[in-house]
């Protein structure tokens, strides 16, 4: 069995393009390119040459000697979190702007959570001269101060999303429905792994990186190139696609998925998909998500604006369905903790979202000779407001 | 012979009104059908609400959020509509994104609309390709019309391909943009009007998004069969409420 894409755009069952026509000519544009122009050795070259000079790659593969101590296994961070703009998601805008730019569009919208992906995006546009307009929910944007002004210094122009629940979904609404009115120039920068087909898996091959590294660095420090267990938290599940990338179809790895629980997960107050989720369409795309028994889409909720989406990836779908990912929740507390545990036993603050990922140590027990990467996608500069309150600091 | 292909054949050029089922009010539905009707609307698409329509502008979305606020489900619609053949005769078509229809279940779905009296359904979130491969049998043996869209920037060899497994209308999008964000059409749609009757398909072109007044609903259905208003329908319940439906379709019909 293969775990990844088939070539009519699906993981097993989940993945497709269910999209209005408005949206087909430009979605269908890419999905014809998208692979031919990747594997042209002219895009290669530019895109590794940024991610070596401007992303700063490789980014390293740390062994975290205190913490593995403390959970006697050997655990090697993947540090996604000392990438220019602070995040794994430079990856995939880098990879993307050079797609944008070598399909002739001169505007680029983007859609931005928590604005990680909109100051990757807005970096990237900066950097190739290109309009950028990142679409953000009217609560975000109130929530995320900071990652609004780093955008408009950037030079992007914030449009709040003022639909609906004004948050992560409705941006995506918003970019959509932009690209919708804009369908010839204008180049949609998606940031994670969801979306309509391509999308899933373009961003998922620009991820790949990820574990692309992980496999030499980890044959220089252990002489194998496969781990026992990668863990990286699931949002939309980019981080996780890129983590995972490489090992899908080796089974000896095996691959833990972290969901938000939020308050707990069946609190009401939460985004754990897998559990709560089922089958259906979100964004054009088929796999799992939160949703009413009427199929109305409703609001997730998670201490981390980066996992606070009511849907997963299809890849990761498949991932669940089949059972090759093993899925766990973690919540707000358990996250805060372990994200501070890192601080004091190894000198790194972390992203909330990758504090999710840690949080598995304390609930799974792992043999001392196993190998366990934690994909540590981001940096905690952006979370210190939340964790000043929630530890009084 | 269904409803929408026996009101196609009528030599004129056909009015049809969308409005979002549940909106302004949850029961608002029945006396909406009932009421356009009698004021001369030729066919109906009532708007099942999504919590995220992606081709809807504002006022759709806003109508939506209200109406599932109002208690709008896909089960209650059902059961307002329940008894809708005893009092209306023209056709009615349900517009909704495919989430819903799927978490019903898409042959449930298509048999109650059956039962009700339901003619076609315009889902524009079901790819054509998984439309003609997995439910054209259910739509067919519930003889249910399934509605596509073309866009000005459809393909020729697209537009023939859904020409091909059409069996109604096309519905044809004016210009690259979701619902209510224009008003009045250009040379460029013109144009295209023109284009695709010159394409001879053999299914009616009946166009949305953008008419909102007579003067649009001529030049809509200058070269095609007939027309269709949404925005503009909802922002005038919005306004002056659902009392007085007439006025509104006397303006779009003088």
């Amino acid at each position: 069995m293969s775990y990844n894409i088939n070539e009519r755009g699906y993981y097993g069952d989940f993945g497709g393009a269910y999209i209005p026509e408005m949206l087909y000519p430009n979605v269908e544009e890419l999905r014809q390119n998208y692979l031919k122009i990747m594997a042209e050795s002219e895009f290669q070259k530019e895109f590794n040459q940024l991610l070596k000079d401007y992303v700063g790659r490789p980014s390293p593969l740390y062994f975290a000697k205190r913490l593995s101590e403390k959970y006697k296994t050997k655990i090697y961070l993947k540090r996604e979190d000392l990438n220019h703009t602070g995040a794994h998601k430079i990856n995939n805008t880098i990879g993307q702007i050079l797609m944008a730019k070598r399909l002739g569009k001169h505007r680029i919208i983007a859609e931005t959570g928590a604005g990680q992906h909109g100051v990757a995006t807005a970096t990237v546009c900066a950097l190739m001269g290109l309009e950028c307009i990142v679409y953000m929910g009217e609560i975000d944007i109130t929530r995320q101060a900071p990652n609004v002004a780093r955008m408009k210094m950037l030079g992007a122009t914030v449009i709040p999303a003022k639909s609906g629940s004004r948050t992560l979904k409705d941006a995506t609404n918003e970019a959509i429905r932009d690209w919708i009115n804009n369908p010839v120039d204008t180049h949609y920068i998606i940031g994670s792994v969801v979306g309509p087909h391509p999308y899933p898996d373009m961003v998922a091959r620009f991820q790949a990186v990820v574990s692309e590294e992980i496999q030499w660095q980890l044959h220089e420090h252990e002489g194998k190139s496969e781990p026992d267990y990668v863990i990286a938290c699931v949002g939309g599940g980019s981080n996780a696609a890129g983590a995972y990338y490489h090992f899908l179809d080796n089974t000896n790895v095996k691959l833990l998925a972290v969901e938000a629980a939020g308050k707990g997960i069946h609190s009401g107050e939460s985004a754990a998909t897998s559990v709560l989720g089922k089958e259906g369409i979100i964004h054009g795309s088929k796999t799992l998500l939160m949703q009413t028994n009427d199929g109305q889409i409703t609001e997730p909720y998670s201490i981390s604006a980066g996992l606070d989406y009511p849907g997963v990836g299809p890849m990761h779908a498949h991932l669940y369905k089949t059972g090759r990912a093993k899925f766990l929740s973690v919540t707000d507390e358990e996250a805060m903790s372990a994200g501070l545990d890192l601080c004091k036993l190894e000198g790194i603050i972390p992203a909330i979202e990758s504090s999710h990922a840690l949080a598995v140590f304390e609930k799974t027990s792992f043999n001392p000779t196993d190998i366990v990467v934690v994909s540590l996608s981001g940096r905690g500069d952006k979370d210190l407001e939340t964790y000043i309150k929630h530890f009084k600091l | 012979m269904n409803r929408i292909n026996k009101k196609l054949l009528e030599d004129k050029k056909l009015l049809s009104i969308y409005f979002t089922a549940g909106y302004p009010s949850l029961n608002d539905t029945k006396a909406i059908i009932e009421d356009l009707e009698k004021s001369g609307v030729d066919m109906l698409e009532i708007g099942l609400p999504f919590s995220d329509p992606l081709a809807d502008g504002p006022t759709i979305q806003a109508s939506s959020t209200q109406a599932l606020k109002n208690g709008m489900t896909t089960e209650v619609l059902f059961t307002q509509l329940k008894d809708i053949r005893k009092t209306v005769n023209i056709p009615l078509i349900i517009m909704g994104y495919f989430n819903p229809i799927l978490q019903y279940g898409v042959e449930a779905f298509c048999k109650k609309c059956q039962e009700i009296g339901i003619d076609g359904l315009i889902i524009p979130d079901l790819p054509i390709d998984v439309y003609h491969e997995k439910y054209q049998t259910t739509f067919e043996r519930h003889s249910i019309i399934n509605v596509f869209l073309i866009t000005p920037q459809t393909s020729e060899e697209r537009i023939r391909y859904i020409d091909s497994i059409s069996n109604g209308f096309i519905y044809m999008v004016s210009s690259a943009s979701v619902t209510g964000s224009q008003s009045g059409f250009g040379e460029a749609q013109t144009q295209y009007f023109k284009r695709i009757s010159n394409m001879k398909l053999k299914n009616p072109q009946i166009v949305g998004f953008g008419i909102s007044d007579s003067k649009t609903f001529k030049q809509a259905t200058q070269f095609t069969k007939g027309a269709i208003i949404g925005s503009a329908f909802i922002k005038y319940i919005t306004k002056f409420g659902v009392k007085n439906l007439k006025r509104f379709i006397k303006q779009i019909k003088d």
